[in-house]
């Protein structure tokens, strides 16, 4: 099978999803024929170290999570141009360096700019 | 007719690379725990079978046969998704690692030594890997404890922050290569260990080895499950079989990220000097993997844990401008040497 884009040198990847998927249900289904089941309400409390918690977990957390997953959606879209940009680099010759040096330039202007507004301090 | 048997021969496959692949991650844990005692003068498990070599059995057999527990408050459907949600993507990255060279003919079919060739592999399996997160952010939510909260809020910030660099670097060989397919990319790489990319790209693979080691939360990048601070992570309100899938699926994570990094930057299943080529090529490939997972090892029993913050600065302000500028220097010099 040489390498090409045949949709079907897809289908393994397809079985190989529901082998894994089936491989973890009935893993679980066939742990819960023969485990045992004895809860009882101290066993079911959440872990905080012998202490009954006193509040609910799903509590406000720090905004600083929603900076680095903003900051991660933007960086990673231009890592997605790379790849076919690598993939191409001999058929795009001088055109192809100019375009995507200058991409980066511009991507290191919006770097340093989100750097010194402080988005990468975790504090 | 045609058909069914090339179904036959891609499920025989699957399942032999599924086996394989878990009785390695079986004995990858055995291995972490003999090499650690070694380092650290003990004599490590020796209780069942010669040397304790049937450990990971009983291990297996044991979180099998445990109580399941479902916190109160805990949304019960998320809270048993997630484990198998980490689970699948750990396993199938595997569908497109070249193990070998030689493919297996009988008659007019031909067993491969990878499960399917695709254009995009590593592309795929970067793609894969990145859905492993939810997993653990949606087993963290899910479970109402506050450990396990802050467990996976630090593991989704965590892997997010080093898949940046860990994608650049990989750039760097697909630059090289011009292939995404990891089969080509082996092939790229033939002629004795100078022609492997850690000779050229050897910022890129110091690079990517970081981010692998982060990305599967080992040590010392190991805050998502720290646990002299939070207990277990975002697993602590996991147990039994579930429990053991996200074990299953870091350790399996672990062999996957070294497996890439092989046949990205050592060559694959590639001899180092054409004259020991007469060792078969999957004995070169698993010596490879198994020298970085003894390092993986090595790195726990050595470097003490790093703090959240210096772990996200050094992500942020270390490894993801270094790794661009890595992609600049290849691109420009290999520019130039297309040119002469």
């Amino acid at each position: 099978m040489p390498t090409d884009s045949l949709p079907s040198n897809y289908l393994p990847v397809l079985v190989f999803f529901f082998i894994a998927l089936g491989f973890g249900v009935v893993t679980i289904i066939m742990g819960y024929l023969v485990r045992p089941s004895r809860p009882y309400a101290e066993k079911l409390y959440p872990y905080e170290s012998g202490i009954h918690p006193e509040t609910d977990a799903r509590q406000r957390f720090p905004l600083r999570y929603y900076m680095i997953a903003m900051l991660f959606v933007l960086f990673d879209i231009e890592v997605v141009f790379l790849f076919p940009w690598a993939v191409s680099f001999d058929h795009l010759g001088l055109f192809g360096l100019v375009e995507m040096i200058l991409f980066l330039l511009i991507l290191f202007v919006g770097y340093f700019y989100a750097w010194k507004k402080g988005a990468l301090e975790w504090d | 007719m045609d058909l069914a048997i090339r179904i036959g021969i891609v499920l025989a496959e699957i399942a032999a690379v599924l086996g394989v692949v878990l009785t390695h991650v079986a004995y990858l844990t055995y291995m972490e725990r003999k090499i650690l005692s070694d380092m650290q003068d003990r004599l490590g498990p020796m209780e069942v079978g010669p040397h304790g070599l049937l450990q990971p059995l009983a291990d297996g057999l044991k979180l099998f046969f445990k109580e399941d527990i479902i916190p109160t408050g805990a949304n019960k459907i998320i809270f048993s998704a997630a484990p198998i949600l980490v689970l699948i993507p750990a396993l199938i990255g595997f569908a497109v690692v070249p193990f070998g060279r030689d493919s297996l003919v009988i008659g007019e079919f031909e067993i491969t030594p990878y499960i399917t060739d695709i254009n995009v592999g590593i592309l795929y399996i970067l793609a894969f890997s990145s859905l492993g997160a939810y997993g653990v952010l949606l087993g963290g939510w899910a479970s109402n404890s506050k450990y396990s909260l802050l467990g996976g809020l630090r593991s989704a910030a965590q892997v997010i922050s080093y898949e940046l660099p860990l994608g650049l670097s990989l750039v760097g060989p697909i630059l090289l290569s011009g292939s995404l397919s990891m089969v080509t990319m082996t092939e790229a790489q033939g002629g004795g260990f100078w022609h492997w990319y850690v000779i050229t790209q050897p910022i890129a693979f110091v690079i990517y080895m970081i981010c692998a080691i982060a990305e599967t939360n080992r040590l010392p990048f190991d805050l998502p499950e720290a646990e002299s601070e939070l207990v277990a992570g975002f697993f602590t309100e996991y147990s039994g079989m579930r429990f053991s899938f996200f074990f299953l699926a870091e350790y399996a994570n672990m062999i996957l990220v070294s497996c890439i990094a092989v046949v990205a930057f050592l060559g694959g299943w590639q001899a180092p000097f054409s004259f020991m080529e007469f060792v078969p090529p999957i004995v070169w490939f698993l010596a490879k993997v198994y020298f970085l997972l003894f390092f993986y090892i090595w790195l726990r029993a050595t470097v003490p844990r790093l703090r959240f913050d210096q772990l996200m600065a050094f992500g942020w302000k270390v490894m993801l401008p270094l790794s661009l500028v890595n992609v600049l220097l290849t691109s420009i010099v290999k520019y130039f040497l297309n040119q002469m």
